[in-house]
Order: structure tokens, then sequence, then C-alpha cells
């Protein structure tokens, strides 16, 4: 028996008038040898980049030039440095998972005592989903669609550096929860009642709810932003069908974020509310349903899984057609999977807990829905299979990601449609059959899709391509690590072992757990090698240096422009005549105009976006421990700015005819023409 | 790619001699069901997934850019004929599933009893099922044999080939009850009750597990079943009966503590309505039963002070004899209760059997 897991956590602390809920005993590092170490760790890395950038006096470049950018590309730019730096620290907490696991099911205790190892998967799931994924799909939409469509910038600017922000909030209560406190140790949708304030009494909670509080509204809003850029800025011409699909996948994934962020923001909010105010929406007793909370969490859960992979999908299809050097076969079926899947999305949410006890005609109607989804996601299948019959296949990064997509993709496919049965799904749901199948849908679909996309994307966001080698190096450690880790879990899935155990009374399953770790670490090397992929490439920028703005022989605009693009995008408005645009422009021997430049319309940086959502930190913070009077001062404080902000109609600014023509002049490399 | 397919075979390799795969490989017919519909389902999908591999990574090859012997045809990009394969293809296959679903999805309901013992053994119509009361206690399970009058923790027996009824509640977070050698899993839920029917059809000692997280004990919320004939079921009822004690409301109170890896505990006594108490959450002393309030609440509630008085109607009501509330709270509708009662549907879920269905307690 683990002596360890009879300790019970107790959470009784008193609120002070002044601290709240803060004591010396929220502090983890005091007892707890490896939050110290995580934190000595921590504070060096970040010591490091403080004095760099104040060394090289960065700080007002990176306020001026970024932080109170309202440029869309800035903005997608700094999303994915999000979702990297979160990436490392989710899976930090995937390695010690498995380490944890592995060493557990060997007959040792582990590491890591059962309320730490509660939080570390609530943790890793909250953070890869919400922070890792969401950031970097929000940061390809942010940064391509607008190019794609031939847009200066989003429809409303200053939202979008707002969103961004809103997000960081987030994140940054979060990483704060490690540190100060704890986070929850609920699984990573949080069901009540085992959330609610009697089972959950501790702060851990209340990060979970504030952090995804306050980053939920900053992704409705965002997803709001990019609808309305989709619907209003596209380039004369480009009616929808001539669309590039990953605009099409962006559409309709905003539509998901604004038809369902809003049903998770409630349903936060009555949870929370259930913590701070003595309701009982979602309590055992007094009327309260936690069933209700497991619906409507799935009701926004299920579209989510589409949120993130259908921008996916929309850059497989720029990949597969760019690489092939070949129309997109079928665009038109392709356009319609999209759609259908984003309505399909809604009507799937009970098959993910069948085993609630719902009657079989309910059961088998989620069931026949969530299969209905697997024939327009099979048609996309077959679209980019045969893109690549009678292509010709250049495999660099991106295309090497696809085929490994294709494949991988597939397989959790197949694993998903027997989950979506419900007889069988009562033998394996809550397994690691489960946990093997979404990481393979996920990991194998929005993870590659994510490296195909920034090694595809780089050289127009940078100017230079990433460095090939230890793209290699980080490609083959993940899709091989893929294969190590997770395979052996749908194996102990059919075993019956299940998900979240952090202690095992049989050691049977010790050779699989450590084939799983063996996996991770080789992810590991994987995330190691991405990491090193990008200090390496911006070392040998020279070396790699892309001067065409398409380095690729790509098909729609965003290539049809400098890398890196000018802040204003386009100097005209690109004309659209076909699909493919910019392979068409080529075709039709377009030449980069050379005078006759306007003044362009612009919109000014502002530094609201990071004031107001740094206040809302800090409300978050204080609500979280209960310091209600630092609560109330930020939220009045940010609701003051963000009145004040709209008193300010210096917003916008025309760039001069010359600037532009001397900007446009210099990426030509000639003088500009009078 | 290579190294791929290495690992797969080895993988199938050891899962052929090292384990147990108890989900394909169960002892009890309604899992061994479930077991066969996974197998029988990936067959069904192999069908258009082989292909579609087989042909990605053949594409994949034959149309390297090295290859200059492929044809390479930039503008082809539509083809009626290939759509209506790529459409129809896994629409047949998920039409075919779909019938597989609504089928299996009726006849392995886990709140259906059951049609037969197993593949060759049909229902004996003159044995009634085992009926066996589950609770999910954090962090441990609780049995009770209504008709025997006993009950246990961490422990549970039946009998080989002989059907089992569960009724399931939890009397703290949801957790999901699961013995994967009988069926599949059910969630256990506070203030509801959930069904599951199996049988086991081999004798043995089967592992049964919650697979729900349900907080730091989780990990040890195991239990052991023991499945004999007749007589090794009875000889085990006997012990129980000899080591027992009675399961009172005190008794009960001191389980619903938090423990982790409770030893196992065996009661020989049962008090009188402790599952529908346990039911509707009200064991404890100073506590109103669900049903009481509900009842409460669909006459009015009493208004603003009955809000605040919530304490007065505990015992006096109860919603089987709901008189004394009609007279102090709706005396005006004293006369229509039977009527009123019928329409609310409010009687506690097992004291009428036939009532089962309707009852608002229930979770579906």
């Amino acid at each position: 028996m683990a002596t360890s897991s009879t300790h019970i956590v107790d959470h009784s602390s008193e609120i002070h008038w002044f601290l709240g809920k803060l004591n010396w005993a929220s502090f983890p590092f005091l007892h707890d040898p490896i939050i110290l170490a995580t934190l000595l760790g921590s504070c060096l890395i970040g010591a490091a980049v403080v004095a760099a950038v104040t060394y090289y006096r960065l700080w007002g470049y990176l306020w001026n030039e970024w932080f109170t950018s309202i440029d869309h590309k800035k903005i997608g730019i700094m999303y994915m440095v999000l979702g990297t730096v979160m990436l490392v620290r989710g899976f930090a907490d995937a390695l010690m998972m498995r380490v944890h696991q592995a060493l557990a099911s060997a007959g040792y205790v582990g590491f890591l005592p059962p309320h730490h190892y509660d939080q570390i998967f609530t943790v890793h799931g909250v953070i890869m989903i919400f922070f890792v994924a969401m950031p970097f799909v929000t940061g390809f939409m942010n940064y391509v669609m607008p190019l794609q469509i031939g847009a200066r910038d989003v429809a409303f600017p200053f939202l979008n550096n707002f969103s961004f922000w809103l997000t960081v909030s987030g994140a940054i209560l979060i990483m704060l929860s490690l540190f100060v406190g704890e986070f929850a140790a609920t699984g990573w949708l949080a069901y009540p009642p085992l959330s609610g304030l009697t089972f959950s009494p501790g702060v851990g909670m209340d990060y979970y709810l504030w952090s995804l509080n306050i980053a939920g509204i900053g992704t409705t809003l965002s997803g709001i932003n990019l609808v309305v850029t989709l619907v209003k800025m596209r380039a004369p011409g480009m009616d929808w069908m001539k669309m590039p699909v990953f605009c099409w996948t962006t559409l309709c994934t905003n539509v998901l974020i604004i038809g369902t962020f809003p049903v998770l923001s409630a349903t936060l909010a009555l949870l929370t509310a259930d913590r701070y105010l003595g309701t009982h929406f979602f309590t055992n007793d007094m009327g309260g349903s936690p069933m209700m909370y497991v619906n409507l969490i799935w009701i926004w859960g299920h579209p989510e899984v589409y949120i993130l992979v259908l921008p996916i999908f929309g850059i497989f299809s720029e990949v597969v057609s760019t690489f092939t050097s070949k129309r997109l076969f079928g665009y038109t079926s392709m356009v319609y999977a999209t759609c259908v899947i984003m309505i399909l999305s809604y009507l799937v949410w009970l098959h993910h807990f069948f085993t609630m006890g719902a009657g079989a005609d309910v059961n088998s109607f989620f069931g026949i829905t969530t299969m209905i989804i697997s024939i327009p996601t099979g048609a996309k299948l077959f679209n980019w299979l045969f893109t690549m019959y009678k292509g010709r296949i250049r495999y660099e990064l991106p295309m090497m990601w696809t085929v490994a997509f294709m494949l991988t993709f597939t397989i959790g496919g197949l694993t998903g449609v027997l989950l979506a049965i419900p007889p069988a799904d009562h033998v394996v749901h809550n397994s690691l059959f489960l946990i093997a199948h979404f990481h393979n849908v996920i990991i194998g679909g929005v993870v590659f899709g994510i490296f195909a996309g920034i090694s595809y994307w780089w050289p127009k966001a940078f100017g230079f391509k990433m460095d090939p080698f230890w793209g290699k190096v980080s490609f083959w450690s993940w899709v091989v690590g893929f294969y190590f880790a997770f395979m052996p879990l749908y194996v102990l899935g059919l075993m019956g072992v299940t998900r979240r155990l952090s202690q095992f009374e049989d050691t049977i399953y010790a050779v699989y757990f450590v084939l799983a770790l063996l996996g991770a670490l080789m992810i590991g090397i994987g995330v190691l090698s991405f990491v090193v992929q990008i200090v390496v490439s911006i070392l040998k920028r020279e070396e790699l240096k892309d001067e065409t703005g398409d380095p690729w022989g790509g098909r729609t605009l965003e290539w049809s422009t400098t890398s890196p693009p000018p802040f204003y995008n386009f100097a005209f408005s690109p004309r659209v005549y076909e699909l493919d645009t910019w392979d068409h422009m080529k075709k039709s021997g377009y030449e980069v105009p050379k005078s006759g430049f306007l003044p362009v319309h612009m919109p000014h940086y502002t530094s609201s976006g990071i004031i107001i959502s740094g206040l809302l930190t800090v409300m978050g913070f204080a609500l979280i421990w209960h310091i209600m009077w630092l609560a109330a001062i930020t939220f009045l404080a940010s609701v003051v700015w963000g009145i004040a902000h709209t008193f300010n109609y210096n917003r916008d600014y025309y760039v001069p005819a010359d600037e532009v023509a001397a900007i446009e002049a210099k990426r030509l490399g000639s003088v500009p023409a009078e | 790619m290579k190294l791929r397919s290495i690992f797969i075979l080895l993988c199938s390799a050891l899962a052929l001699s090292g384990c147990n795969l108890v989900v394909l490989n169960p002892s009890g017919d309604v899992a061994a069901q479930q077991g066969n519909l996974l197998i029988y389902s990936t067959v069904l999908i192999l069908i258009v997934i082989l292909p579609v591999m087989a042909l990605t990574v053949y594409f994949a090859w034959k149309y390297r850019a090295g290859n200059k012997d492929a044809t390479y045809e930039p503008d082809w990009d539509h083809s009626v004929s290939l759509e209506i394969v790529i459409w129809s293809v896994p629409l047949a296959i998920i039409v075919c599933l779909a019938g597989l679903t609504w089928v299996s999805t009726h006849r392995l309901d886990p709140y259906k009893s059951l049609d037969r013992v197993s593949a060759s053994q049909p229902i004996d119509p003159n044995v009634e099922p085992l009926q066996i009361q589950v609770v999910a206690l954090d962090w441990k399970w609780l049995f009770i044999y209504p008709e025997l009058n006993i009950a246990t923790v961490n422990e549970v027996a039946a009998i080989t080939d002989r059907p089992i009824e569960f009724k399931l509640t939890s009397a703290t977070v949801m957790n999901a009850f699961y013995i994967p050698d009988m069926a599949g899993m059910i969630y256990t839920m506070a203030g509801m009750e959930t069904e599951l029917n199996g049988v086991i059809n081999e004798p043995g000692v089967y592992g049964g597990l919650s697979s729900q997280y349900s907080g730091q004990g989780f990990s040890h919320m195991n239990f052991d079943m023991h499945v004999s004939d007749q007589a090794g079921f009875d000889a085990w009822v006997e012990n129980v009966r000899a080591e027992g004690h009675e399961l009172n409301r005190e008794a009960y109170v001191k389980l619903e503590e938090k423990t982790v890896a409770h030893p196992i505990e065996y009661f020989n006594g049962i008090q009188t309505g402790m599952w529908d108490k346990i039911l509707n959450m009200c064991v404890g002393d100073d506590t109103l039963c669900l049903n009481d309030m509900m009842m409460v609440d669909a006459l009015g509630g009493g208004g603003i002070e009955g809000l605040y008085n919530r304490e007065l109607y505990r015992g006096l009501c109860s919603a089987d004899d709901p008189e004394a509330l009609f007279v102090m709270l709706r005396p005006e509708l004293y006369a229509r209760q039977t009527e009123i009662v019928a329409a609310v549907n409010l009687l506690p879920p097992s004291s009428d059997p036939t009532r089962l269905n309707q009852s608002n307690v229930q979770a579906n």
C-alpha cells in the first residue's frame, strides 16, 4: 500500500481581509523538492531572458513593435511563440506522467503523490488544448488567412491584439498555479460534483475557472473578428468558391468558435457561481444537476475538437497541392465536406458519455451521427490522396508531415469509429484505449499539421527557410515516438486499464508503460529538435534565405507578396479571377507593379489590449485567492480603461504613397519609378 | 516507416504472448458480445482503411518528384466517377455500421434484462436475476444484497451463469462501475439510480474498478468479484453473516468518511429503507430526503417560511404518504391529493418496482 496516497490534503484556510487565502502554506515549493527545482529552473531561464532583453535594450522594441502591435502577422507570430512555450510546459507534464506510471506499474510507488499526479494530468490536458493547440491554430489563422484573401489586416485589429493578450492572461494564471497554490485535480474538463466546493475546496479549481473564463472571452472575440474578416474583406473577385481551402476551414472553425465558446463561458460561469456565490447549479444536493454540466461542457467540447482539426485540414490541403505542384483534387467536395463536418460536430456531444445511462435510442442516435462524420472526413482523405495521384511530390518537411498525418490519422479514425459504437464504448470508455485514440487524432492530426504549417509558412514570415536537418530529426522522433508512446496504450486499454491511475496493484502492465515512456522520450527528442531547429535556422538565416517570397512554388495569394510581407501586406488589393489565384497570376504573366502607388490606410498600434488584459490577470489572481479589494479595484480599472480607449479617436493613419513606393522599391531591388 | 512496422509486429507479438486482453476475451457473455463487436467493426472499417493506407504509401512513392516516368497532370482536379466512389464507399460502410450500432445498442442496453446466459444457453424463466445494490463511496464500493439482507465493502460475489441485476448510485462524486470480465461500465451518480445487467459464465476471481476518476483515492478503488457455483456462493454468504455486523445509520455514516484502500468489510443485516435513504441522500441525521424535498417543492415549497424551515418537513413527510404534507402546505388541494401525486410522480424509485421506469430520480 502506498503510504503517500493515504494523506488527504486539508484545504481549510481562513480568508484574511487583505491577503485573502494567501499565506505561507500557499507556496508548494517550500515543501516539495520537485516544484522547488522547477521554480529554480524557471527563475534561471526567466532571469536569463530578462537579462538578455535588457542587455540588448530590447524592451522598448518589444513593447512598441510587438506587444502593442495590432498587425495580424505579428499577433499571429506571438500566438505561435505562446504555443511553443506552453508546448514545452505541457510536454514536461506528459513526461512526468509517463515516468511516474512506468515506475508505479513496475511495483514502485512512483515519485509523485496522488494529489500532485492528479494536478499534473489535469494541467497537461488544459494546457495542451487551450494554450498549445488553440494558440497554434489561432496563430495560423491570424497570420495566413488575411494574406490569403488579399486583405491588409483583420476586420478589428485592436480586438485581435486584445484577444491575444486575454489568452496570454489565462496562460499566465495557469503557470502561476505551479508556484503559488495548486492547480485543479479534477481532470481537464473538471466534472462536478468533484470540481464543486464540497469536493475541491482548494484554489486549484479557481485557477482553472478564472484562467479559462478570461482566455475563453479572448477566443470568442477572436472568432467574431476572423469571421467578419472573411465575410467582409476578401479581395475583389474572390467569391466564396474561389477562396483557398484554408480560408474555408478558418471560416468553419470560427463559426464553431462563435457557436460554442459562449457555451463554455456560460457553463464555467455557472460553476464559478456555485463556488463563489453558493448557487446549486451542479451540486449533488439542493436540486443541482452535475449531468447538466457534463452535457454543456461537451456541447462545447466536441465542436472544440473540430475547431482544432479543421484549420489543420486546411493546412494539409494547401501543403498537398503546393508540394504535388497540382490543383487540389475535388475542391468543391472539400468545401462541402468541411461545412458538413462543421454542422455535424454540434450533433455528437453525447458520445463522450454513453456510459451515463441514457437509453438505447439516445445512445444509438449519437453513435450514428458520430459515424456519419467519418464520411466527409474520409472524403477529405481521399481528396488529398487523389491530389497526390499524377502529381510531382517534393518531399520537403511540410509534405513529410502530411504523409505521416495521412497514415497516422487513419488509425485514429478507425479507433474513433469503434468508440462511437455505444456497446463497444462501454468496455473501452475512460480506458487507456480512449487516451490512445484521442492522442492518435490530436498528435497525428493537429500536432503534425502544426509542424507542417510552421515549416511551410516560416519562410513567408521570416524570409528564410527552416533548417531541414533538425526538422527531419524532429519529424522522425515525433512520428516514431508517437507510435511507441501510444500503441502500448491501445493494448493496455484492451487489458482493462483505466485512465488517470497513479498507483497500480499489478505489475503485468509495466512492460507497456515502459515502452510508452520510451516513446515519450523520443517525442521529447522531437520537441527539443524543434527548438534546436528554430535556433539553427535563425543562425543560418543567410544560408537559408529566400529572396523570391515564393520558395515552394505556392498557389495562393500569401506567396505573391514579399517574405516577410510589408506591414500593409499588399500595396494594391489583388484582383482575383481564379481559385489558386497566385498560380493563375504567375501563369498569366503577372508583373509586380512598379508605380502608381496610393496612400495605404492603416490602424495605429495601441497598448490598451495588453493593459486591460494585465489588469484582468491581476483580477483573476485576486479572485482565485479571494482578495476581494484587489479584484474590485482591477476590475473597475479595466472597465474604466476600456471606456477611455473608446474615446481615443486617433486610431488610423495613411502611409504616404512615397513611403509605399520606397518599400516596394526595396523589395524589388530597383529604384522607384516616378 | 520500417521502424514502425517492426514495432507493430513487436506489439502484436507481445499482445498475443504475454498479456490477457480481457476486453477481447472476457468471462461473461455480455462483455464477450461487446468485445466481439469491437472485432467485427474493426474488420468492417478495415475494408475502407487498408486500401486508403496502401494507396497513400503507393502514391507517395510512385509520384515522388524524382520519378520522371510517372504521369504528371497538374490541372487534373476533378472526376465525377471518383467523387462518387469516395463518398459512397465510406457511406456504405457507415450504413452497415449504423445498422450494427442500432441493433447492438438495443440488444446490449445495460438497463435491459438479459435474454440469454451465454451463446449456447437461453435464459431460464424460473431463475430470477441476483439483485445487488451498489454504492460508490470515497474511495470504496458498498454492495448490498437486499434479498439476503447482507452487505459488503470492496468485495462482491455471484453465481456462475446466474444473471445479476445491479442498481447503482453514488454517495459522493461521479464514479463508473466496471467489471471488465462481466459487462461494460456504467456511471454512478449521487441522487440517481443507474442499472447494469450482466452475467459471468466461468467461476473465478475477477477484478472490478472505478473507471471514472473521482479524486485522490481513486487508484485504489478496486474490488474482487468471486464467482462460483451455488454451493460456493452460499458458503461465502454464510461467512459474511458470521463475520459481519449490522449496516445501520451509524455504520453507514462511518463508511462515508474518506478512506483510501479500505479493507474488505462485511455486514450481516441492513437497516430498513437503507437503499432508499442512500439514493435520496438522507442517511445522516439532519438531512431532508431528496424525494421529500421534491414533494415539498411540488406543493409550492411552503412560501418564504418553507425556505428557512425545511427541517419542519423532515420526517413528517414521505413521498409515499403525502397526506400530512397536504394538510400543512396546501389544505385546499387535500381532496385532490391522489390525482396530484400521480401527476407529479415522486414515488421513491425502489419502493414500487412497477413504477421504476417513470421515476424522476432515475438517470434516464
